[in-house]
């Protein structure tokens, strides 16, 4: 057994749990200096989660066990994927699992749970948020797909750390179909994570809202665990575009000097990101749901286009 | 063949820009607005004299460097400011012309840039220098401007799914051949530009003819011509 390989998968795990909270407070905190607010400080998302955590659970009457289960499976998940995904160090024990396709089947389990948990309450709102999920997930995810097939193509491989190790060991080159994966994954990760155009996180209106209409319905500990949930799946999509796209900086060993630089790195990257993030939801309006196949339409043929030039430019 | 990420980084340049040429065919199929459209159109003029340029500088050819310049100021700035101007004129600007969703054109377009590849497979093997797996895209930039041309009703959007056709042969012409004769390009580049003009005549003729710049309405046969 490879001790300390594991003992860092630990550590980056629990570190990226306990900073999730803090880069949506960190988005919010840009988003709010944008647009002339007083910010709210940098510990406000720990409070808001410490407070719901306190707080008692009122169970709906007619709710089942997977009301109650579900939000354990969708934190899980969300947990699980995340360490998953290479954070800081590419030589890791989880490196044998971090496949990209193993993540996109993490994910979906997180979704279908949280869906079933919309509907399970019977209210209007948790069934119309949860076939609204559906529908977004539905079109994302051949689009996710395509980008990771994109990816594995430039890399001959569908995991993470190889795709990353190989875009760092090559000798840079500009190719057309990095660029339209990029591009593409950023849309997806837009619309999965339910970030402006496609759903605002931070309203609660009845005709738009998706991801809120779902966890209307939980309380205390339980919204505490969504909530948690949703933070995690936007942190672990900012770090899947920045390390697959910017691998910079990363540590090849477990040596320790190279771990620091890699966690510098990667806070750097992930406060441009967010920064990056802010500006654009500042920027753009929230676009219609009726929309929202469209944009996700777009982002496919994007992955798509990404892919036919990697075969059609590139593979020669 | 050599592996990619050993060419030169211009050959890498041009072969993105093809890339981003063919994904402004795409946008320019699924945008509806006109205004956006013709905006789209420019953006791939400029993108067409980039590659051009790239091209000239690659294999040090001088005349391609003037077509270059001339795709430019044609291409990217004379016909979209003159079919902005009409638009303005006729008061369409801001309308929007899709007769089928967006997202359905844009997989139909997917799937003919594929059928493109396949048909230009065994013609590659002639081209032979490092621009012949472009051939594909340009012929997919006509095929998706064709698509263009059937799924609009409006003149103005018709006119411009015209002028990315010409964008995609001329764009064959710079990947296969590196460019023709200048002779044969300043006439084609003429052309354009009197078929601009026409068109933007005609506007105005089927504007007062039917009231209207919908081809849609062109169906019927009206023997009084009111």
């Amino acid at each position: 057994m490879n001790a300390p390989g594991w003992i860092l998968v630990i550590l980056q795990t629990g570190l990226v749990v306990l900073a999730a909270p803090l880069y949506a407070g960190w988005i919010k905190r840009v988003k709010a200096l944008l647009q002339n607010r007083t910010p709210p400080p940098y510990l406000q998302p720990y409070r808001d989660l410490r407070k719901l955590f306190a707080k008692e659970i009122v169970l709906a009457e007619t709710t089942s066990a997977i009301f109650r289960i579900a939000p354990y499976i969708v934190l899980g998940a969300a947990v699980l994927a995340m360490s998953v995904v290479p954070l800081i160090a590419l030589d890791l024990p989880v490196t044998a699992v971090a496949d990209a396709v193993v993540l996109v089947g993490l994910l979906a389990l997180g979704r279908f749970f949280l869906a079933l948990a919309g509907l399970d309450a019977g209210t209007v709102f948790g069934g119309m948020g949860a076939s609204r999920e559906m529908m977004v997930a539905s079109l994302a995810e051949p689009a996710m797909l395509m980008v990771i097939f994109t990816l594995a193509m430039v890399a001959s491989s569908t995991n993470l750390s190889t795709v990353i190790m190989h875009t760092l060991i090559t000798p840079l080159a500009l190719r057309p179909s990095v660029i339209f994966a990029l591009i593409a994954l950023v849309m997806v990760a837009i619309a999965e994570t339910g970030r402006i155009p496609v759903d605002n996180p931070a309203t609660h209106l009845e005709l738009t809202m998706i991801h809120e209409a779902m966890i209307l319905e939980y309380s205390g500990r339980h919204l505490a665990m969504m909530e948690l949930a949703a933070q995690l799946k936007l942190l672990l999509y900012s770090v899947l575009i920045v390390n697959l796209f910017f691998p910079w900086g990363m540590a090849l060993t477990q040596a320790p000097a190279s771990v620091e630089i890699a966690m510098a790195a990667i806070f750097a990257k992930l406060a441009i990101l967010g920064t990056l993030l802010a500006i654009g939801e500042t920027a753009v309006a929230k676009m219609r749901v009726f929309r929202v196949p469209t944009f996700l339409a777009i982002a496919f043929t994007v992955a798509l286009v990404g892919m036919l030039s990697f075969i059609i430019l590139e593979a020669g | 063949m050599q592996q990619y990420s050993q060419l030169p980084l211009i050959e890498q340049a041009i072969l993105t820009l093809a890339a981003m040429i063919l994904a402004s065919s795409l946008a320019l199929l699924a945008q509806s607005r006109v205004v956006a459209t013709i905006r789209l159109f420019a953006w791939q003029g400029v993108l067409l004299a980039v590659i051009t340029a790239l091209v000239a500088l690659d294999i040090g050819d001088a005349q391609l460097l003037i077509s270059a310049l001339l795709t430019l100021s044609l291409k990217a700035l004379f016909i979209p400011w003159l079919l902005v101007r009409q638009a303005r004129l006729l008061n369409i600007l801001k309308d929007s012309d899709a007769s089928i969703r967006p997202g359905l054109i844009l997989l139909m377009g997917g799937a003919l840039v594929v059928f493109c590849y396949s048909v230009v497979q065994p013609i590659e093997v002639f081209a032979a220098s490092v621009t012949r797996n472009a051939v594909a895209l340009s012929l997919a930039v006509v095929m998706l401007s064709m698509l263009m041309l059937i799924t609009r009703r409006k003149a103005v959007t018709q006119v411009v799914a015209f002028m990315a056709l010409e964008n995609g042969l001329f764009f064959a012409a710079v990947t296969t051949t590196q460019g023709m004769p200048l002779v044969v390009e300043l006439g084609v580049a003429f052309d354009v530009m009197v078929a601009a003009v026409i068109f933007g005549v005609f506007f105005f003729q089927i504007r007062d003819s039917i009231g209207s710049l919908d081809i849609d309405e062109l169906v019927r046969l009206s023997e009084s011509g009111e």
